[in-house]
């Protein structure tokens, strides 16, 4: 044991990096461990030898919350959103369709859904934006609740009755617990259209369009649009997080991986590290995704219970794969314009595609035709490649976690499925690959550690979310462990790169000590 | 003289509830019905010599003791006799069985899984605890999230107090209660196969939804919630049929001078001043009242009844969006005999129950994929009954009647609905009884195919949904049929919707009818004869 | 041991000692218990209990839940599993315990048994299989119900030792309360705890189902020298009660299977605090019941002597005569050994203290007629009858 910690942050991820700045800023001396080489966790810049670079798992991205940038000075630390890109449903025939937040555009676009979409859309805004009080704190308890919490659903329901006004209150209502099918169905006629919002709202999650509750997700991916526009996150932004928490005065330590949370009398008194060094601290917390927390770093013995075999029914599998092409040459998609190859493009022709590429994976199998969500990073950042050369990040989806047959054998030949598809959009483009990279969500699990390879630590279904996020008696980022918090994306309000978890952590850390 | 109080539009159970407690505080009711019987869904029919098929609804165990009590329906000729079992067959010949005696029922649960069988008393408490929650919402109108009245207050107060009987972790196992998709809510407690999917089997019964969708963990309750002589979670069996209930109903309503005319189809709804005035029928006959009540569903109600300029935009494209989704098919059989079951013992009690054929989750999920791709389920889940073995009104001695549910159908397959496709699907059950019973085909007399199509045809149940509108989040409680008109009230003065797109939703429950009169009765500053539930505590 | 699929036809299970039960039974008056069919009193219900307080009784104890055990992770299983300590627990030894859930509220109690390192056997009332399951994640652990291939007798009552001794279980002088160990019957082995639900001395015997009626036998043909008594569930009910022993789903809801939020009950509730370690280290419930022992207890299941002859059971108690309800009697008798009315009763406590003046209401009938009636109830702080004899030894040989 060696010198004093006041807090131990486990995780360099971008949730384990707000939190430590804020605990930082806050004074508290703070400790992260990091297991890999570099900051970022999932979010991390990944290589592939040849001198190709990938902003990590996630390829595309909502700014920031400006709170988070302002209070962490992040911009002074060489954070900036990328340039804004807008999202492209690809079409077999090559006529495509682009939407954003200006509106629809390309070919044969309806009338109706031109003139549909923009309403649509600032509804659901302005639906997200209601939303914004309980998202921004707290998961509220729903007894013995303590004033803050009271508070947030005072600002929830005047949000709800007052700002959106009776009918969207009763439209929210009425949305909040039901499927995308259905309401894209009602207001939209264009299949590509209706098919990539749905691949949008629920990519990274094991449910399809007619999964009751993937409106709550999209609702959730859409609390990022209020912060600004879409872009493909510049592979700086994960350092730029690091030097913000260094600058507040906490240390990172990376190639330190934690073995175990050191638990003493029901409270949590620091870390042991792989190697069998120990560190002292008052308070861990902890990035990890809450399963791995509780039954690997904390062990079940500590813990009561059935608490214990809530955190075993924590429902998440990841169902996305990462295949990552190392190009010679910048790609060309049949009858896409030059300027919107920088956009996100998403295979996802219609509702009833992304419906079955997600059937195969309830048995186990792989998608005769997945979706596919594809970025060019090197296009706007030249650096990630060599001169002339290019990188391209392809979300697979539906690719279940766990196969009912699991073989390097198979999962070539998926791979192959998968660049065969490319190839249809982007003739040619086979040939064009030096070096390719397929992680299937066994391999995100062994290569990040986040539980079963899931994006979010946790499915983001109404039953985990708000306070039943990862589960109730951990919700409000304390945990049945003394001095033991949560800061992950297992944590409310959950993934995507928000940092929403990691601050709401710090504030309630902070809060707690203060009491 | 056709001038009356209040005209019920159809004779369903809960029309036919709706009008007799109208009719029980003093109104001039009159209740039009398209058919030449009564009882809508709730009915009881001769298609074959001698046999009487319920062939819509085939059971009933939510029907509400205090409607059965205020209107003194065992008076009116109502017996409901308790369902004594449940059963599974497995694939590999075994079954699994849900017995009624408790010491029988463990001993079946440890044959298959020790842990289940313990894991069962967790459940029991769970869900009985949920019904009571929610079984005391049934009889309650919800309240209006958008008003701002005192009653809606006072309401919300009274729900939350409601909930603030929980403790908190079970204010939260609730909340995932109501929200999980029943397999996932099952894996919380059990781990066999054939004991999950048995269980699951309940809740995707009339909704187009599948065992790992959202939100069907709570649909087990429309099924769990009811109760026969106090044991909740029972089922019952109407003695001659379910045409019992609506007969029993209709009996009690002409005992309050009520009056119910068949063959009478109403085609309009008459509205003038922003006041609902009557009916108009096919015959053109037009019929004056001060309450228009429909009994039908809400896309029929206002896409049908009314004419366009007089229900408001919105409301009009909220009906158009009603999720109604019809997704399941009935056959109704006539046997020469009783069929035999080799997988069962000799003498087991359990062919006087449900019987089903579906073993797993994943058949019952695959089941799911195929009314996704507008196809009926090539191995579908059915829920099949013979009551005329302890109902002799049903069949003639030694004969048999068996009804068959059968999970998915579609609203309509690619193409559309032919006589012949009806006849695929129904070869498809057909085949599915005869793996587990060799002799069954051979028995065979009659068999009534009914898909979608026919259920919306005769009965006027739009696609063919059993519950008028599917019962999930987005169309529940206050929400139910639409926010806004969730307390029975429609567009215009005087009009009241009371079936079963209205809370708390479909099965024979007779409770929206009965929070409907509640309603009337208070606009018309008349004494209320509904009752109140019965306490709980 | 496998079901067969024909149990439609017989209800309720016979135990291995059915038959014997069946020839002595005289007034064929069974009841349920654990899907198995039990006698409730066999002949006479006086006689069954005196026979434990002077006698011998001999109880079917084979419808208990019994649970094997074993593995690497056995001791700090049950150690998280329970309120005690179980590392002090030594091979050889029983003792008693009781676990809680998550909130700390009672889920049901048992005795422990450790036979070697690592190998338990969990004997309880309730279903328990679910819940040691739950509890056995992330332990090395393996749990096997021996429910129905072990058959289990009490022997109890003064003359026990004796009885056993005289029947070829010998060599029990030296076996202390809550010893336990195996000996020979004949040529069956026989493991015998001195234990029970008495209090009374006693003996509790386990052995495979298969040479069952071979001790049963054994025990039966010493009958000419002392009087064996087969004993049903209503006279332990007696027996039990002056013992001051609790049963958890009849004096209180078990949390297992309570419906209704608030009807469960704490350890410290039913009278149990001194069985609860909360310095042992972590066990499921110790965050919660560190938190109730933090404050004034609001209610204990009490040990009552309520005055008069009038049957109490389910009586309300009231704080004077018609004052307040302050709590109901759970379960009571009338002690023929100490003539007196005694019950155990959930008493609701004020700042942590009882009431001073506390009366029962009685309804009773006569003839088919209801009464009422008052009676004074006076908290008894021991059990209301423990022999010395109970916990000699060696024990006296008749």
């Amino acid at each position: 044991m060696t010198e004093h910690l006041d807090a131990i942050v486990v995780g360099a991820g971008h949730n384990g990096l707000v939190c430590a700045a804020y605990l930082a800023r806050a004074g508290k001396k703070t400790l992260v461990l990091e297991s890999a080489p570099g900051p970022g966790g999932m979010a991390g810049t990944r290589s592939i030898r040849g001198g190709y670079h990938f902003p990590g798992l996630v390829h595309v991205a909502y700014p920031f919350a400006p709170g988070i940038r302002r209070e962490l000075e992040l911009d002074r630390h060489g954070y900036a959103p990328g340039a804004p890109i807008n999202t492209t449903s690809l079409a077999g025939n090559g006529r495509h369709l682009s939407f954003g937040n200006a509106g629809i555009s390309g070919q044969d676009v309806p009338r109706a859904d031109a003139d549909s979409y923009p309403p649509f859309r600032n509804r659901y805004l302005s639906f997200a934006r209601a939303m914004q009080p309980l998202f921004d704190s707290s998961p509220p308890r729903l007894k013995e609740t303590p004033f803050r919490d009271k508070w947030t659903l005072m600002r929830l329901g005047w949000n709800l009755r007052v700002k959106l006004g009776r009918d969207s209150m009763y439209e929210l209502l009425r949305v909040a617990g039901i499927n995308m099918h259905d309401v894209l169905s009602d207001t939209f006629v264009d299949d590509r259209l209706k098919g990539a919002i749905a691949a949008e709202a629920i990519l990274g999650s094991a449910m399809c369009p007619r999964t009751p509750g993937t409106v709550l997700t999209w609702l959730q991916w859409l609390q990022g649009a209020l912060n600004g526009p879409l872009s493909i996150p510049s592979s700086g932004s994960m350092q730029a997080l690091a030097s913000a928490a260094e600058a507040a005065g906490a240390t990172i330590r990376h190639r330190a991986a934690v073995r175990r949370i050191l638990v003493e009398a029901g409270r949590a008194t620091g870390a042991e590290l792989a190697s069998g060094e120990k560190l002292a601290a008052d308070l861990t917390v902890s990035g990890v995704d809450p399963r791995s927390t509780f039954t690997e770093l904390v062990g079940l013995p500590q813990l009561d219970a059935m608490f214990g075999n809530r955190v075993g029914q924590i429902r998440g599998s990841g169902v996305v794969a990462k295949l990552l092409l190392a190009l010679r040459d910048k790609p060309a998609f049949r009858g896409l314009p030059e300027p919107e190859l920088g956009n996100r493009l998403l295979v996802a022709p219609s509702l009833r595609y992304v419906e079955h590429a997600f059937n195969a994976s309830k048995y186990g199998e792989y998608p005769e035709q997945p979706v596919l969500d594809i970025a060019i990073p090197s296009l706007g950042d030249t650096d990630l490649a060599p001169a002339g050369h290019h990188v391209m990040s392809v979300n697979v989806a539906f690719v279940p976690y766990d196969l009912r047959e699991d073989s390097e054998a198979r999962k070539s030949a998926f791979t192959k499925r998968v660049i065969a598809l490319l190839d249809e959009y982007a003739p040619g483009i086979e040939s064009l690959i030096v070096e390719h990279q397929f992680l299937s969500p066994r391999d995100i699990e062994a290569d990040y550690g986040a539980m079963r390879g899931h994006w979010h630590h946790g499915e983001l279904s109404i039953h985990q979310s708000f306070m039943l996020r990862p589960l109730y008696g951990a919700a409000q980022y304390d945990t049945p462990i003394g001095g033991l918090f949560l800061c992950g994306s297992g944590s409310h309000p959950g993934g995507g790169l928000t940092g929403l978890p990691g601050r709401n952590a710090a504030r309630r850390i902070l809060e707690l000590g203060k009491t | 003289m056709n001038q009356y109080d209040a005209v019920v539009i159809g004779a369903g159970h809960n029309g036919l509830t709706n009008a007799a407690f109208l009719a029980r505080a003093g109104l001039r009711v009159l209740v039009a019905e398209r058919n030449p019987y009564i009882g809508g869904a709730t009915v009881s029919r001769e298609l074959h010599k001698g046999w009487k098929y319920s062939n819509c609804s085939y059971v009933c165990s939510l029907f509400r003791p205090e409607i059965y009590n205020a209107l003194d329906l065992g008076r009116h000729g109502l017996k409901v006799i308790p369902l004594v079992s449940s059963m599974t067959f497995k694939q590999n010949g075994d079954y699994f069985g849900s017995y009624s005696n408790p010491n029988v029922r463990r001993r079946e649960l440890m044959r298959h899984s020790h842990r289940d069988a313990d894991a069962a008393i967790r459940f029991d408490a769970d869900v009985l605890r949920w019904c009571k929650l929610i079984r005391s919402f049934l009889l309650r109108t919800p309240p209006d999230p958008g008003s701002l009245r005192p009653r809606d207050a006072f309401e919300f107060a009274w729900l939350l107090k409601k909930f603030h009987e929980l403790s908190e972790a079970h204010l939260y196992e609730f909340i995932r209660f109501f929200t999980m998709a029943i397999a996932e809510y099952l894996e919380n407690y059990f781990e066999n196969e054939t004991i999950l999917a048995h269980y699951s089997g309940g809740s995707i019964i009339g909704t187009g939804l599948g065992v790992y969708s959202p939100g069907t963990a709570y649909v087990l309750l429309h099924h769990a919630m009811g109760e026969v002589d106090g044991n909740i979670g029972a089922w019952g069996f109407a003695r001659g049929g379910m045409g019992a209930i609506s007969g029993a109903l209709a009996s009690a309503f002409r005992s309050y001078g009520g009056e119910i005319r068949t063959g009478a189809e109403v085609t309009r709804i008459l509205v003038s001043g922003k006041r609902a005035r009557g009916v108009v029928l096919s015959s053109g006959e037009a019929i004056t009242a001060r309450v228009v009540v429909s009994n039908l569903d809400a896309r029929r109600t206002y896409t049908k009844l009314f004419d366009e300029t007089d229900v408001p935009p919105l409301l009009l494209k909220r009906a158009r969006q009603f999720k109604i989704r019809g997704s399941s098919g009935k056959l109704n059989i006539a046997l020469d005999g009783l069929p035999s079951f080799p997988a069962l013992p000799e003498g087991s009690p359990l062919t006087r129950g449900h019987m089903h054929f579906t073993d797993t989750l994943m058949r019952l999920e695959k089941a799911y994929d195929d009314w996704k791709d507008d196809r009926w389920s090539e191995d579908p889940y059915c829920d099949m009954l013979i009551p005329s073995q302890y109902d002799p009104t049903l069949a003639p001695p030694g004969k048999h009647m068996m009804t068959v549910f059968v999970q998915y159908c579609p609203v309509e397959p690619e193409g559309g609905w032919t006589d012949e496709k009806r006849d695929r699907f129904g070869r498809v059950v057909l085949d599915q009884i005869a793996d587990y019973s060799p002799d069954f085909k051979s028995l065979l007399l009659h068999a009534e195919v009914r898909t979608p199509r026919e259920l919306e045809d005769e009965v006027g149940l739009t696609e063919g949904n059993i519950f008028q509108g599917e019962l999930t989040f987005d169309q529940l409680l206050f929400n139910r049929p639409f926010p806004g008109y969730a307390q029975y009230r429609g567009p215009v003065r005087g009009m009241y919707m009371c079936g079963s797109s209205t809370h708390p939703g479909g099965g024979v429950m007779g409770a929206p009818g009965t929070n409907a009169a509640r309603e009337i009765l208070h606009d018309l500053r008349k004494n209320d004869t509904t009752p109140e539930e019965f306490s709980d505590d | 041991m496998t079901i067969a699929p024909e149990h439609f036809r017989q209800a309720l299970q016979r135990t291995p000692f059915h038959d014997r039960f069946v020839a002595l039974s005289t007034t064929e008056d069974w009841m349920s218990w654990n899907t198995y069919k039990v006698a409730r009193v066999v002949d006479k219900l006086s006689t069954e209990y005196f026979a434990v307080r002077s006698g011998c009784s001999v109880m079917d104890l084979t419808p208990m839940e019994k649970y094997r055990i074993t593995g690497r992770g056995a001791c700090a299983f049950l150690d998280r599993l329970v309120t005690r300590d179980i590392s002090k627990l030594r091979p050889g030894r029983v003792t008693y315990v009781v676990w809680c859930n998550d909130d700390g509220k009672v889920i049901d109690d048992g005795t422990l048994f450790q036979f070697g390192e690592n190998d338990y056997r969990l004997c309880s009332q309730h279903h328990q299989l679910d819940w040691l399951r739950i509890s056995s994640t992330g332990f090395d652990v393996g749990i096997e119900v021996e429910t129905a291939d072990v058959a289990a007798l009490a022997v109890q009552g003064p003359t026990s030792y004796s009885v056993l001794d005289a029947a070829g279980i010998g060599d029990l002088q030296n076996l202390k309360p809550f010893d336990v160990a195996t000996r020979q019957c004949g040529r069956v082995p026989v493991t015998v705890s001195r234990t029970g639900y008495t209090g009374d001395l006693g003996y509790e015997l386990w052995m495979n189902r298969t040479g069952a009626l071979e001790i049963w036998d054994a025990i039966f043909a010493v009958r000419g020298r002392y009087d064996v008594c087969p004993m049903g569930l209503s006279a332990l009910e007696m027996v039990r009660i002056e013992a001051g022993f609790i049963m958890p789903g009849f004096d209180f809801n078990t949390a297992g299977s309570t419906i209704r939020s608030g009807y469960d009950r704490s350890p410290y509730e039913v009278g149990l605090g001194w069985a609860v370690n909360l310095e042992k280290g972590h066990f499921t419930g110790r965050r919660a019941l560190l938190a109730e022992h933090a404050l004034p207890a609001e209610r204990r299941l009490t040990k009552i002597v309520i005055d008069g002859n009038k049957p109490v059971n389910s009586s309300l108690v009231y704080d004077r005569q018609n004052g307040m309800k302050i709590g109901e009697v759970k379960a009571a008798t009338w002690s023929p050994i100490l003539k007196v009315n005694i019950a155990l009763a959930e008493l609701e406590l004020r700042g942590g203290r009882l009431s001073q003046g506390m009366w029962a209401r009685i309804e009773y009938q006569r003839e088919l007629q209801w009464h009422a009636t008052w009676a004074r109830c006076r908290t008894h702080a021991k059990p209301f009858y423990i022999p010395d004899h109970r916990s000699e030894t060696p024990p006296r040989h008749y």
